[in-house]
Formats: structure tokens, sequence, C-alpha cells
């Protein structure tokens, strides 16, 4: 068989989603973030909502997802895009209107715009990449960062006296009365990038039934600022990240 | 013809919304107003004072260091302003707390027992009105049914049926002050 | 009306979308009237008390980016919260609406009014060289004036556009002519306005993309002199200030705002003084009036530059006049407003020189 006669359309078996530009991502290779990309630009398709869709970048590796998802896209200031979004979805109620942050845009610097912005019950999905550090400037310390987990700014661990605790967000989203849908979910293996998947969607679909917010965690990995090979980081998120930051649903209020 | 006025006293005695009741009759028979507040946490208890310019010309300057007529109603507003009135200028004053009276020689001096009128005739919340009645008398800038015409305008609906015991307590105003 | 409350009813009235906002004194009567009018029934214009002031103008973000004519309004503390977000729409070319009503600093200062917000709204405030079209009203009228006129300047420039007013034009109450109504834009109105605006890739155009971000040096130069150049065109196109006995004034007043009122008193107690005076008002405070005050010091002997602040605007009028005449400033601080006397001795003190 010659590779013409495999590469025939009645033979695909998978193929890049038709909202994922065709460019180079700069993502780590075991980087999280191109599989959750891959994800949110199937959702969208599937939902049929391209012409609709209004999503917010955060500042911070996942800075540039304006370039990799092909719908229009607001980048916000640090901390800031669950404010964006908050006016948007007002402003344009029957478009999908998300923001995809990572930990230390939404559980440091903009932990009152998430709070608020869940808390009002706007009805946006917040997509949440939790890899434990602030991947973009090189390793520092998250509030999401574990109890002795060595960074740039802890470099001898992190220390409940000098640092203080991990912040577990979701769980006080899951607490707001604002939000309908608080799940946490990983992309490390095929049966959790189906359910990550699903989870996305209910959030999307949540946000346009207007019942409120959603958030979406994805516990994830870093192999860049971890010092690990992809393959270890994965391991090292379930033996060490899983624990404290369980996976499953936290929230889902059916109607 | 411009009449620049200061009106002043505690917080709660209706200064401001007197001042308001002026301009808005100002405004109904087509004059040039400004309402000039010294806002902030005087608003509540402390000394309260507002500028109203009513002239037929359009006002150049709202905030003023001298005034035509200034309108007192306690001992700290009297102390304040009864410099800053012109010369041959006019001051209305409240006698209640009044420990040290007026003493310019160089200008008119009117008084009214609006507070004590007020409190014995159930007028307290009317206060204000029986005070602006006291200068129009003094100050005819504007008719009485143009004020009455202005408490229709800002009065909420619900308050429509006080309308009646505002102009008696303008009225009585206009009776009760006099020179002193 | 209060010069507060005529903003709101001017902002319902010439089609805004959208207001986010945060209470502090002295201009919290905006969002209460907004409030009280309740504009999402009959306009459809979205009224959200935001949780903060860094929140509000990141809401002005989002929706400015989006193609809707929406606003701001705070006080001075809240503005100097704002700088952040004001200098990202600048950056990625936003219209919008922010309204400073401001009030005395530094810090927490005082809840009356001052204009020592100057340097800060037209100088930058924000981080990186950029410019904000800047209106200074001097009356309740146009308070409610400048609403439309800011905005609509702040689209046909894709620039955000502010008010600076302070607490005395803010609180005061006049006679105002209120705008007629006007219909907020629809969809398609939007879009053809605003081909830019990310508000979904209808008939599946290639994405709008709305960011301040280059990070390659060459790419982000290219973005500076394209903003450059935008604000010369502004500064070519866009001055505006009124003028109030100029004409034979021997010494001129420049002022702004509620000391530009006072000024007119003084003129004419100038004048009933024997002295030649005129009034020159900023209406654009950003693009500043500097060839007009520069061909007035062919005419003027002397400059008088009134403000409520410790001398910040006095600084652009003397690179206007260049030397050639004498500039003086005069003011007063934390919140006390200058009187007409007390000015008119300090023209009394150039007059003499």
């Amino acid at each position: 068989m010659t590779t013409e006669e495999i590469i025939r359309p009645e033979n695909l078996v998978y193929r890049k989603p038709e909202l994922l530009n065709d460019v180079p991502m700069h993502y780590c290779p075991g980087c999280s973030h191109g599989m959750v990309h891959k994800l949110v630009a199937e959702v969208i398709a599937e939902m049929g909502m391209t012409e609709k869709t209004i999503a917010i970048s955060p500042v911070g590796c996942a800075v540039f997802a304006y370039k990799y998802i092909d719908v229009d896209w607001q980048e916000a200031a640090h901390g800031r895009a669950p404010a964006l979004a908050s006016a948007v979805k007002r402003l344009w109620p029957d478009r999908l209107v998300f923001t995809y942050q990572g930990d230390g845009d939404l559980a440091c610097i903009g932990t009152g715009e998430t709070i608020h912005a869940i808390n009002r019950g706007e009805n946006i999905a917040i997509i949440f990449i939790n890899n434990a550090i602030y991947g973009m400037t090189g390793g520092q310390m998250a509030p999401t960062t574990l109890l002795g987990m060595k960074t740039a700014t802890c470099p001898y661990g992190r220390d409940v006296h000098l640092h203080g605790y991990p912040l577990k967000i979701t769980e006080i989203a899951a607490l707001l009365d604002g939000s309908c849908y608080v799940t946490r979910q990983a992309v490390h293996t095929v049966a959790a990038i189906l359910k990550a998947k699903k989870a996305i969607r209910k959030a999307f679909d949540y946000s346009m039934q207007g019942r409120g917010a959603s958030l979406v965690e994805i516990v994830s990995t870093c192999s860049t600022s971890w010092k690990m090979t992809p393959e270890k980081a994965n391991r090292w998120m379930e033996e060490n990240m899983f624990p404290f930051y369980p996976l499953g649903d936290l929230k889902d209020s059916k109607p | 013809m411009t009449h620049e006025f200061i009106l002043s006293g505690f917080g709660g005695q209706g200064v401001l919304s007197m001042g308001k009741i002026l301009a808005y009759a100002g405004l109904m028979e087509g004059k040039e107003v400004t309402w000039m507040p010294a806002y902030g946490p005087e608003q509540r208890g402390g000394t309260a004072n507002v500028t109203v310019i009513i002239s037929d010309d359009p006002v150049s300057s709202p905030i003023l260091s001298t005034y035509d007529t200034a309108v007192v109603l306690n001992q700290p507003s009297l102390d304040k302003f009864e410099s800053k009135v012109k010369p041959g200028g006019t001051l209305i004053y409240d006698s209640y707390g009044i420990n040290v009276p007026p003493t310019r020689e160089d200008i008119s001096v009117y008084r009214i027992d609006a507070m004590e009128k007020a409190a014995e005739g159930d007028m307290l919340k009317v206060f204000n009105m029986i005070v602006l009645g006291g200068v129009l008398k003094i100050h005819p800038v504007v008719s009485l049914e143009s004020v009455l015409q202005a408490l229709r305008k800002t009065l909420p609906e619900r308050h429509h049926h006080l309308i009646p015991q505002n102009g008696q307590a303008l009225r009585l105003g206009m009776d009760l002050v006099r020179e002193g | 009306m209060k010069g507060n409350e005529a903003i709101a009813h001017a902002a319902i009235r010439t089609g805004c979308d959208g207001y986010f906002g945060y209470p502090i004194t002295p201009q919290s009567e905006i969002l209460e009237t907004l409030a009280a009018e309740k504009p999402w029934e009959t306009t459809g214009m979205v009224v959200l008390q935001a949780e903060s002031e860094t929140a509000s103008i990141n809401m002005v973000y989002g929706g400015a980016a989006s193609g809707k004519r929406v606003m701001t309004s705070s006080s001075s503390p809240g503005i100097s919260l704002m700088q952040e977000g004001i200098s990202y729409m600048a950056g990625a070319e936003l219209p919008a609406l922010i309204v400073n009503v401001s009030r005395g600093g530094p810090g927490l200062g005082t809840i009356q009014p001052s204009q020592a917000d100057y340097f800060q709204t037209v100088k930058g405030g924000g981080h990186g060289d950029y410019r904000l079209i800047t209106l200074a009203p001097a009356s309740v009228q146009e308070m409610a004036d400048f609403v439309d006129l800011a905005f609509t300047l702040a689209f046909r420039y894709r620039n955000p556009a502010m008010i600076l007013s302070d607490g005395a034009i803010g609180q005061m109450m006049e006679k105002v002519v209120l705008p007629e109504y006007r219909p907020r834009r629809t969809e398609e109105e939007i879009a053809a306005g605003c081909p830019w605006a990310t508000t979904g890739r209808k008939g599946l155009r290639s994405p709008n993309i709305i960011t301040s971000l280059g990070l390659r040096s060459e790419e982000m130069e290219a973005i500076n002199l394209r903003l450059q150049a935008k604000y010369r065109e502004i500064e070519r196109k866009e001055v505006r200030y009124e003028e109030y006995l100029t004409s034979d004034a021997e010494y001129l007043i420049v002022a702004f705002g509620s000391a530009a009122r006072i000024s007119k008193k003084v003129t004419s107690l100038a004048r009933e003084a024997g002295i030649k005076a005129g009034l020159l008002r900023p209406i654009t405070l950003w693009p500043f009036p500097s060839e007009r005050i520069a061909s007035l010091c062919g005419q003027v002997k002397g400059i008088l530059s009134l403000e409520i602040n410790a001398g910040q605007m006095v600084e652009d009028i003397r690179l206007a006049a260049g030397g050639r005449i004498p500039v003086r400033w005069y003011g007063r601080l934390g919140g006390i407003i200058p009187e007409p006397e007390e000015v008119l001795e300090e023209l009394k003190k150039i007059a003499a020189l």
C-alpha cells in the first residue's frame, strides 16, 4: 500500500478540529494547553456557535489563545477576563462568552473579578488551567502551588509560614450562589480528555441556557517549569496534584 | 438683575432643599439659576450650605465670596456668613439658638422665628418653607405661585398632598419675618 | 438638574449601550440616577455596579471591544485604579467614555472639588505612550452635551475619551436642555460602523482579535507609530476652546471647567478695575489649544493660569507661550475653590509687572 492510497478521506480516523488554526503552537511539549484548546475548538464547532462566540484570553501562557482557536477574541489585562466577559455577555446575551485563564491570572491577581463575576451569576463559562505555577514568566510560585513544591520564587519549597496555603478557588466558586456548574477535570489520559470535553460542553450549554456561571478547572502539567519530562510530569500530577485537587464535579445545579 | 444667595444651617434643616425649590422657582420663571452646595458629610448633621444664584443673564461663577443675601439658620452659619454679605445687602436669620446676634449696621438685618413657630404648630417638616416665605417677602425674586409650581415639579407624586401645607408655611413665613 | 444627573440622562438619551461603575463621592449620582431610571427596561441599556473600579474599566474594555457604546464614571482615587484599563484600551484602540468627577488628592484626599488630575489625564496616567481625548465641561449643560461628543470622538478615532469634570460641576444644579432621544445602534449598524469589533464571526468572516500585545519590537514600534500618527491627526482636527472678551484683551486668563466659570467673573471684575482682561477656556485639554495661546501671546502682555491645583496646565501654557510673555499660575488646593476677588488680586500683580 502506498502513502497516496492510505491518505484518502474514507480512511481518515482523526483530523484537526476545523476551528483550530493550522499554525505551530508556542506551547512546550507535554503542556496541557494544546489539548484543552482542541477540546474548546471542537465544542464550539459542535454547538454551531462559531459565528456567535466571543472569547476572552488571559495574560499568561494562554495569552496567544487567539492565534489558535479561530473565533473572535479579546485579550484581557492580567486577571480581568471575567470582568470583560461579564460586560460582553450582558451586552450580547445571545453570544457564547467564555474566558480561558491560568491559575496566576484567575486565582491570584484576578481573584476579585473571578469571584464577583461568578457570584453575580453571569452567564459565562470560565476555563481554568491549573498547573500550580507561573509558566510564562518562568516558573514562579502560583496561588495554587502545592506545599513543599519548589519554584523560582520558593526555591526551597512552598512553606506555609512564608507563603501561606495553596488556594482551592474552585471549591470557593462552588460555594457561590451564582455558579451553576463547577467541576475539576484533567487531560492526561484519553478517558480524562473525553470527560473534560463533556464538562466544557456542559459549561457552554449552561451559559447559553442562562443558568449562571460555570467554572471548569483543568488540573494541568507544566513540564518545563516543573523541570520534568512530559511523561514524568503526568505521573507527578497524578501522585501530588490529584490528592490535593481531586477530580470530579463539585456542583451541578440541574434545572 | 442678579441675586446671589447663601443659605446655611444645620444638616437636616432642609437648607439644600430650600435652595433647590428657590432655584427651581427661578427656572419656572425662565431665569438663569445655579445651585451650588457645599456637599459631603456636612449633609448629615454638620453645617450645610448652598449658594443659589438667580439671574436674568447667564451665571458666570457659581462660587462666590460675597452675597446679596445670607439666610442663616444657626450660630455657626451666622458667624461664618455675616461678614460675607455685600454692603447694602441682606441678612435673614432664625433666632432659635442664636446667642450672638448680628451686629453689622451697613446691611439690612431681618429675623424670622421660624423654628419656634414650626415647633409650636407641628410644622417642623415645612420649617424650611417658612424660612423661604420670609426670604421671598423681603426679596420677591420669584413669585409664590412659582414656588408652589416648583414643589409640584420636585416633590414625588406621593408627597403632593403636602403642597397645601407648604403653601401655608410660605405664607406664615411672610407674616413672621420682621426687621431686627 | 445636577451635573452628575445630566451625565446619566444624556447617556440614556444618546444611545449608550452600557454603564459599569463603582460608587465614590462626588459622582455616585451618576450610577444612582441610572439605577433609578432603569434604562434596561426602555432603551435596553445595561447598568451594572461592579466590584471595583478595576473591574468597571475592564467591563468597559470588554464592551468597547465588542463595538458597544459603553462608559464608566468615577472620581480621582477610582480613576487611579482604572489607569491600567485605560492604557490597555488606548493600546487596543478601543472607543469608550470615562467620566472623572475629580476631587482633591493625593491619596484619599478630600471629597471636595479639585482639578489636580490634569496631569494624570492629559500626560498619561497609565503606562506607555498614549493620549486620552479629554473634554472639560464648565456647566451642567456641557456635562450633558459632552457625553455624545465624547462618544463621537472616541468612535471616530477608536480611542478612549474622558470627561474631566470636578465635584463643583458634578454637584451643581443648573438649567439644562437634555439631548433628543436617539435609539441604540442595531447589530447591523455596529457591524457596519465597527468592522473590527468582536461580535462573533457572522457570515464566517475572519476572526476579529482585540489586543494590545505586540511581543516583537518591530511589531510594537509599528503599532506605536500608527498610534502617534492618529494622535497628531486629533491634535490637528479636534482642538476646541471658548474665548471671552479676548479681542481687545491685554491680559489673558486661561482656565478650564469650574475655574473657567470663576474666571469669567474675574474678567468682568478686572474690566471694572480698568484691566482689559480676557478668558481662553480650553474645552479639549488634550488636544490642547497651544496654537491659539501662542497667537494670543502676540497680543496680550501676560497670562494667568487659574487652576484648582498646584499648577499643572500652566506648564502647557508656558510651552505654548515659549517664554515670550510672563505666564503665572494661581490656584487653591485641598478642595478649596478660589474666589473671584483673590484671583483678581493675582491678575493685578501680573498687570503691574
